[in-house]
């Protein structure tokens, strides 16, 4: 049984750089997993290896069992990448998927910082997310020979944003909703690509303590609804110690922890790097 | 569909058949020769370019500097095809060169094989000038637009081309019949069709998931990729299109114009045409429509005085000479740019609730005015 996303040595270097040092993991189907670490530790680098943002100086990233990315034998950087596992996939063929196939193959993701589609209202920005699963082409579309497809389309944006929470706002500038709504926004418009795994980054960022109770209960019932399995980059530790399977945890680039909520509590490397003492311990 | 969206799509089909008609109108009874005809004529072309200007510029985001070089393109391939077989191979148009394509088309096979022979060309210079971004992408289609100007001109493509000499006798505006007949089409009321059809394609097109696909690029490229949308098929997609359209309308100036040179698509028309979008309003087809009628009848026709001795009644030969004209509208530019930088319409659209809201505020100023 293969894992549903599985990191391999997966080193992102940038000159002489190196964000993300052989890092490797893997997320089981149903899971949520949380990737965790100070400020620059290479936690939102490791996503954008995964979601083809980047392309990994060394190692692998299988998805479902399927190669979708090894590191790049000609490349520039792997000439001066000599760390562990060095010329481990020295010889394998160039995979270098652009995010758009990424998630076709069905991992969407949000973002750090907010990146809805300014211009749109909530519904387009939801919309358009849906053209990705059209099967119309061009011409069918300008003629509105496949006007029943774009019907179909728009009923699942109305039923999505319903399940959301966000119809009321539904033909407002996405822009201007409020901050917390945004977020809840682009989660929307990433379940509109009908994913299977859906990658969060700082969902919480710039929530209150009431607005990030309410985000994890949200999280789980969406894993529920829609049948995924999260993978989160997060600092709030309440929330990734309240709904994460398994964490792990990075630091300048180097994976130096994995395991349940409670095992990283007790971690000594963990409280060192990043938890900290709690003050009234 | 509610009933308020559907009425108010009807009076927009009503408005539209009424601007139709009264063309027609206009064709029957004003002389052929009028001002009122030619810049209606030019206006309609030019708005067709703008609109699929405004298509790559305004709605997709990529700042394109091409657009005179695929009218060349369709100019061009118009003209080659529907020029009768017997003027081609008689001494009168290809009088250096033995006329390679002998064979020759009719009006609308010339004009959809004009917007191909764009879109081809187009397909081809995409491929590598497309993966730059924002002011490189500009320079390499100027570039592009350029060197397609050269080609035509060239001495060893004369055969087809008729090296930098002009084309003419093809069938144009006035040589338009009815199809199956020998009754003269309106000839202003054939370049409304035309560009109206093509403009009506653009508009279904930006209003589908393609054109929100586009949007979405323009706003976020970053975002729209980890949506699913392929950055270059899209990017593509938009190019060939609008460069189809471009390619159309260099047809219809062809047309207009009885003769067609490879001189006349400098990069100053490309800028004339991004000047018309600007002016109208980047990502906004109704105002790209207003700003070339309104160009155009401003260079064409309203100060063409400047040029001629006497404007507005103000008779000064020294000062109203050649090019004052030109001096006058970069003026005009500049305080637009200056005052009005998002154009007439910014990205909106004509509207009719919109433009009883501006009637409304407008009034209550008025009466503000007089009150105080």
């Amino acid at each position: 049984m293969n894992s549903m996303l599985e990191l391999r040595n997966v080193t992102m270097q940038f000159g002489g750089v190196v964000a993300v040092n052989d890092f490797s993991m893997h997320i089981e189907e149903g899971e949520i997993v949380a990737l965790i670490g100070p400020n620059g530790a290479g936690k939102t680098t490791a996503f954008n290896c995964i979601t083809g943002v980047y392309e990994p100086t060394n190692g692998e990233i299988l998805y479902r069992g399927r190669t979708i990315a090894v590191n790049h034998p000609r490349g520039r950087m792997k000439r001066i990448y000599g760390g562990l596992h060095g010329d481990m996939y020295a010889s394998r063929r160039v995979l270098n998927p652009t995010p758009d196939e990424i998630t076709r193959l069905g991992i969407a993701r949000t973002f750090q910082n907010i990146r809805l589609f300014r211009s749109m209202t909530v519904y387009e920005n939801v919309l358009t997310a849906m053209h990705l699963r059209a099967r119309q082409n061009a011409l069918s579309a300008v003629f509105r020979i496949s006007w029943k497809e774009e019907q179909r389309m728009r009923e699942d944006t109305e039923r999505l944003l319903k399940e959301q929470d966000l119809y009321q706002y539904r033909d407002e500038k996405a822009t201007s909703l409020p901050y917390g709504k945004q977020r809840r926004l682009e989660i929307a418009r990433a379940l509109a690509t009908e994913p299977e795994l859906l990658l969060l980054d700082e969902p919480a960022a710039g929530m209150n303590p009431q607005e990030t109770k309410e985000l994890s209960a949200f999280i789980r019932e969406i894993k529920e609804r829609y049948s995924l399995s999260v993978f989160m980059i997060e600092h709030h530790m309440d929330l990734v110690m309240d709904i994460s399977d398994r964490i792990y945890v990075l630091d300048f680039g180097s994976p130096i922890a994995e395991g349940s909520p409670a095992e990283i509590q007790r971690n000594q490397r963990v409280i060192d790097a990043y938890l900290g003492v709690s003050e009234d311990v | 569909m509610d009933s308020a969206y559907r009425k108010r799509l009807i009076a927009i089909w009503i408005g539209i058949a009424a601007v139709y008609l009264a063309v027609l109108l206009l064709d029957m009874t004003l002389r052929p020769t009028s001002m009122l005809l030619t810049v209606l004529k030019k206006g309609a072309i030019y708005s067709l370019v703008a609109v699929s200007m405004n298509l790559l510029n305004g709605f997709t985001g990529l700042f394109s500097l091409g657009q005179a070089g695929f009218m060349l393109i369709g100019a061009y391939t118009y003209a080659i095809l529907t020029m009768p077989g017997d003027v081609k191979t008689s001494e009168s148009v290809y009088k250096y060169y033995e006329c390679f394509i002998t064979f020759d088309t009719g009006v609308f096979i010339g004009l959809v094989a004009a917007g191909l022979m764009a879109a081809l060309f187009a397909f081809l210079i995409g491929w590598p000038v497309l993966r730059l971004k924002s002011d490189y992408l500009a320079i390499a289609t100027l570039g592009f637009a350029e060197i397609i100007r050269a080609i035509f001109q060239w001495d060893v493509l004369g055969p087809v081309t008729n090296g930098a000499n002009l084309l003419r006798s093809y069938i144009d505006l006035t040589r338009v019949t009815l199809p199956f007949t020998d009754i003269p089409f309106p000839p202003t009321l054939f370049v409304f069709m035309v560009s109206g059809i093509c403009i009506l394609i653009i508009v279904l097109l930006i209003n589908s998931s393609y054109g929100r696909a586009f949007k979405a690029i323009r706003d976020d490229e970053t975002a729209a990729e980890a949506m699913g949308i392929n950055l270059f098929r899209s990017k593509e997609l938009s190019f060939v299109i609008s460069s189809f359209f471009a390619g159309i309308s260099g047809a219809l100036l062809a047309m207009f114009q009885y003769t067609v040179q490879a001189q006349q698509f400098k990069s100053m028309m490309t800028y004339e045409i991004l000047l018309i979008v600007v002016i109208g309003g980047i990502g906004s087809i109704s105002g790209s429509c207003i700003a070339s009628f309104l160009y155009i009848t401003l260079s064409e026709w309203w100060l063409r005085g400047l040029d001629m001795g006497t404007f507005l009644g103000i008779s000064a030969p020294s000062l109203f000479r050649s090019g004052f004209r030109k001096l006058v509208f970069s003026v005009i530019i500049m305080v637009i740019v200056l005052f009005f930088s998002r154009g007439i319409m910014g990205d909106k659209e004509l509207s009719i609730p919109r433009m009883r809201a501006a009637f409304a505020r407008a009034a209550k100023r008025m009466r503000k005015e007089a009150a105080g």
